[in-house]
């Protein structure tokens, strides 16, 4: 059993390393045919970009990718400065005219998405040419070897039954090196997916054939990591159903945050694209889907027809009614935990190290601070664009509509959902996203905290303060403090994973959807005791 | 101000620390020479396991204390003199007190035997004896057996401990059966079975002879009282139960039995001491109990009482309804009310096993009036106030059946084995008892 753990460890390493490794091959460069198609495609008709880039990349040079994206960027870098300059020099003569003239020739975007554009043209090389092969040397590998390292668990684990044996004592679950090397790992990743997704235009070559099956065209980095995604949490979710095997709470849940993923986030989006349709994630809700009521997503709905109208409706219908009725009747637990796609990975690929939460007051405080402002942050910046979008103004309250959808796109959008809240995980735990920074958590946990039939009950005096539970909760809520004392756990943070209940070894915690009456119930003698001496404290 | 000194920070002391602040705005010192701050003894297993660090078995972080005006104290306490009201440390310095609590605990039995203070051999109550786990069996290189002791909770939970770092154990227990004093032999043979399932080498009706040592003083091996078998072994689990950890007592005034002497108040026979948890004892037995009950919820019960007293709200102990709960490997037990081993001469007793053999109910009840008398179970969990109330309004066992769904505390869509339960007692009595659907309004009821 250990052999094919071992194994299939290293077949899973080898499939990561090749897939890592894809980033650094093949050649980039294009014909001035191809050029001349892209810049045509682009609307750019400034002469100066043209000769940049035909300079720079048209070439018969073997470019890696690296040097590639770097001439690109100096390119439209160049040809920007030019007519930045010309524009200030306009300005300084008062000349309006030649001066707006030249803001046509003005390229906007991110540099690394300009490149990235270009470098899907011009990649060539084994990656692009042998795509499914690839694919199995990456993916292939990779799937192959996590298996052979997780089903051995079936029979390594022991029995069915709660085996946290060793998380303490391993480096990989106790924030060991290997932990802080997934850490780098993940951080990196996002970075380049976020940042410099040209970098990873090898691994679009990748999911091409797939890609063009799937929508009729070609992959976007955002196809490789929803591929990516829905792969990591397939492959994790068989630990999950081997880890939690005699406990139906958690297969039925792993089970749903599966079909919600794989289903909802991937195939549906993308079967509407290859229909002309704008792809819309129906589960998504605001303000999780942060950019629902920007100006492109409605101008796209808008211009959409029929469903355009249905996905708005819908996505409004869903945040203000959907997503309340529900967390009054079952908790947040429904979204966070059974249907979100980053709840999905939390806890699939999460799992591992959902005890690194941290636990302290402290950190109660911050995440109070930290997510109620991410969710006033979402709500200014919607009314602001909102406000903007139908007046045409570019700023409201003093705020400009652009600049705080971007900042909030990069802060929140990039930075705290992806690189932090995945990247974080091996250390710092699989909820930092949802704990402190989701701002639809916060909205379902005010619901949830005030008028929700949800709560996590005490059994009586049962408890033995082991801290199984606090230990254990993603959200680093402090079970414990609670179920020694008798009371039962009403927090607006727990999203219901069920793992205080599952790991407890006592049977005192049992999640449950019960009257709103007697839900939050204090008490300084708990049950087991002097029933007089109960009442006589109790009613002080 | 007043100032309370309490011996032990345990949960019954702390219990009582806690309580004294809600109450009272007295001075308040907790003693321990074990550790700086309160842990969940009962969670020790899990840090060996590796399912947790240290610090997480210890309920509330540092500042807790500071907030709460609760003094901690480390050192260890020699002496009582309760004519000065004053005890002494073993370095000799001295506390004054006005009211003193004894609540340090117990300590696990030695019974004599030969070899028994050897490298090697060890308890598994203190911390320090987890901190002797990992020197001596860190894992099955450095120890290629283990030979435990004693075939009580604690034998369990050290078997399980040890097997959770693949070291082979043999399980010595002296009873035909384990745990049979306390268990019925149904729930009996269902523990045996799990603990041989998991590859333990369980040995019933033995007795331990000696350990004998290497040229260094190490454990070497055990010999088994009845065979003479000699089983070599790198450590040795002694867990032959506990007693009350009052050796410091022996030259003071208190009165002292097996453990401290204490009235219904919790009083000892000295004023303005008192002794709660483990190490008391009742100079009569309250109810059912055993006047020396060392459980976690019966200190704690403890300690919310002697609280009330110190604070001039002067009340009896008076435990309710007896319950427990335990965890043997994979299987969770939980009990409510008395199932006694043997039933007593008016019982009768109710049991059904799952076909899985790890899940069972067993019901005691009053063969004349039907009076429900209590539940053992094995992985069914049940809720606490279900039978609380059924006890407290002496219902009896048909109700409970009927009841079934609305006591049953298992995780969402577990599959529930109520109907087969009802149905087997159906047919083993000749009744009709039907099961009422689960109901929010009864189990909110009071």
């Amino acid at each position: 059993m250990k052999a094919i753990k071992h194994s299939g460890l290293i077949v899973f390493l080898i499939g990561l390393a090749v897939f890592t490794g894809t980033i650094f091959t093949g050649s980039f460069h294009l014909t001035s045919e191809e050029l001349d198609t892209y810049l045509k495609e682009k609307n750019y008709t400034n002469e100066l970009i043209k000769s940049e880039l035909e300079k720079a990349i048209v070439t018969n040079e073997n470019l890696t990718i690296f040097e590639f994206s770097s001439r690109v960027r100096n390119a439209f870098k160049t040809s920007n400065g030019h007519y930045d300059a010309l524009i200030s020099k306009y300005n300084a003569e008062k000349n309006w005219d030649k001066k707006g003239a030249q803001y046509q020739y003005k390229i906007y975007g991110k540099p690394h998405t300009l490149s990235f554009d270009l470098a899907k043209i011009a990649g060539t090389g084994f990656v692009k040419e042998n795509a499914v092969l690839v694919w199995w040397l990456t993916f292939g590998l990779a799937i192959i070897g996590a298996l052979l390292f997780i089903l051995p668990n079936f029979k390594t684990l022991g029995k069915p039954g709660i085996k946290n044996n060793g998380i303490y004592l391993e480096s990989s679950t106790n924030r060991g090196w290997i932990a802080w090397l997934v850490l780098v790992y993940l951080v990196s990743f996002y970075l380049v997916l976020y940042f410099m997704p040209d970098y990873a235009v090898n691994w679009t070559f990748i999911f091409d054939p797939i890609s063009k099956f799937l929508n009729g065209g070609l992959a976007s980095q955002w196809f490789v990591y929803g591929f990516l995604y829905c792969t990591i949490m397939l492959v994790m979710a068989t630990r999950m159903y081997i880890k939690y095997r005699h406990n139906k709470y958690q297969l039925i849940r792993t089970t749903s945050v599966l079909f919600f993923q794989i289903v909802f986030a991937f195939l549906i989006p993308e079967i509407m694209t290859s229909l002309n349709m704008p792809g819309y994630d129906f589960k998504n809700a605001f303000p999780l889907d942060y950019d629902f009521f920007f100006d492109w997503n409605l101008d796209t709905l808008n211009s959409s027809g029929a469903i355009g109208l249905f996905i708005l409706v819908w996505g409004i219908v869903l945040t203000l009614v959907i997503v309340p009725v529900m967390v009054y009747l079952f908790g947040k637990r429904w979204y966070c935990s059974w249907v979100c796609g980053c709840g999905g990975l939390a806890e699939t690929l999460g799992d591992p190290y959902r005890q690194h939460s941290n636990k302290s007051l402290k950190a109660w405080k911050l995440e109070r601070w930290l997510i109620h402002g991410v969710l006033v942050f979402s709500l200014v910046m919607t009314v602001v664009t909102l406000y903007c979008y139908f007046t045409g103004a570019q700023s409201f309250l003093g705020i400009n509509s652009q600049w705080i959808k971007d900042s909030y796109s990069f802060l929140i959008g990039a930075w705290f959902a992806g690189v932090i809240g995945t990247g974080f995980y091996p250390i710092f735990g699989n909820r930092v996203w949802c704990r402190f920074g989701c701002p639809l958590a916060a909205y379902l946990g005010l619901v949830q905290r005030f008028k929700s039939r949800f709560r996590i009950t005490t059994n009586g005096g049962q408890c033995i303060s082991c801290g199984n539970c606090s230990t254990y909760c993603e959200q680093g809520i402090d079970v414990r403090a609670y179920a020694q004392k008798g009371e039962n756990i009403v927090r607006s943070s727990c999203v219901g994973c069920g793992i205080c209940s599952a790991v407890c070894p006592r049977g005192v915690l049992k999640l449950e959807n019960g009257p709103e009456k007697g839900r939050i119930n204090p008490t300084d003698i708990l049950l087991g005791n002097d029933v007089d001496l109960m009442k006589f404290v109790n009613k002080q | 101000m007043e100032h309370i000194v309490i011996i032990g920070n345990g949960i019954s002391g702390v219990t009582a620390a806690r309580h004294i602040r809600k109450n009272s705005d007295k001075e308040i010192t907790v003693i321990s020479a074990e550790t700086d701050y309160f842990f969940s003894r009962t969670a020790l297993m899990y840090v060996y396991m590796g399912h947790m660090k240290f610090e997480h078995t210890q309920p509330y972080e540092p500042w807790f204390w500071k907030k709460n005006r609760i003094n901690l104290k480390k050192g260890f306490v020699s002496k009582v003199h309760s004519k000065l009201n004053e005890i002494e440390f073993s370095d000799g310095e001295k506390l004054s007190y006005d009211k003193l609590i004894i609540a340090t605990g117990s300590k696990p039995n030695k019974f004599g035997w030969p070899g028994q203070d050897l490298k090697g051999v060890l308890g598994m109550y203190h911390k320090q004896d987890l901190e002797n786990l990992e020197k001596y069996a860190a894992n099955n290189s450095i120890c290629k057996r283990a030979v435990i002791v004693g075939g009580g909770l604690i034998g369990i939970e050290l078997a399980e401990m040890l097997h959770s770092r693949k070291i082979p154990v043999t399980f010595l227990v002296r009873e035909q059966s384990f745990w049979n004093g306390v268990l019925p032999k149904e729930e009996s043979a269902i523990i045996n079975k799990e603990i041989t399932d998991n590859g333990i080498d369980l040995r019933l009706g033995v007795n331990l002879q000696e350990i004998k040592s290497d040229e260094n003083g190490n454990v070497k091996s055990v010999i088994i009282a009845e065979t003479g078998e000699e089983i070599k072994c790198n450590v040795v689990g002694l867990t032959a139960g506990v007693s009350p950890n009052i050796d410091f007592l022996k030259d003071s005034d208190l009165e002292i039995g097996r453990g401290v002497k204490v009235n219904r108040f919790l009083e000892t026979n000295t004023p303005n001491i008192y002794a709660i948890g483990d190490c008391a004892e009742q100079h009569e037995s309250i109810e059912q109990r055993r006047p020396i009950e060392a459980v976690w919820y019966t200190g704690r019960m403890m300690g919310e009482t002697v609280a009330q007293t110190i604070c001039g709200n002067k009340i009896a102990y008076k435990p309710g309804h007896w319950f427990n709960s335990a965890k043997f490997f994979d299987i969770e037990y939980q009990t409510y009310g008395w199932v006694w081993a043997q039933p007593k001469e008016n019982e009768a007793r109710f049991y059904w096993e799952h076909e899985s053999g790890k899940k069972c109910i067993h019901i005691n009840y009053d063969k004349n009036t039907n009076q429900f008398i209590g539940i053992n179970t094995f992985g069914i969990r049940m809720r606490h106030d279900f039978f609380n109330r059924v006890l407290n309004k002496k219902q009896t066992i048909e109700y409970v059946l009927e009841h079934l769904a609305d006591a049953n505390f298992n995780p969402e869509f577990y599959k529930l084995h109520e109907t087969e339960i009802v149905a087997k007692f159906n047919k083993e009595h000749h009744t009709n008892i039907q099961l009422k659907k689960k109901s929010w309004a009864r189990i909110f009821s009071t």
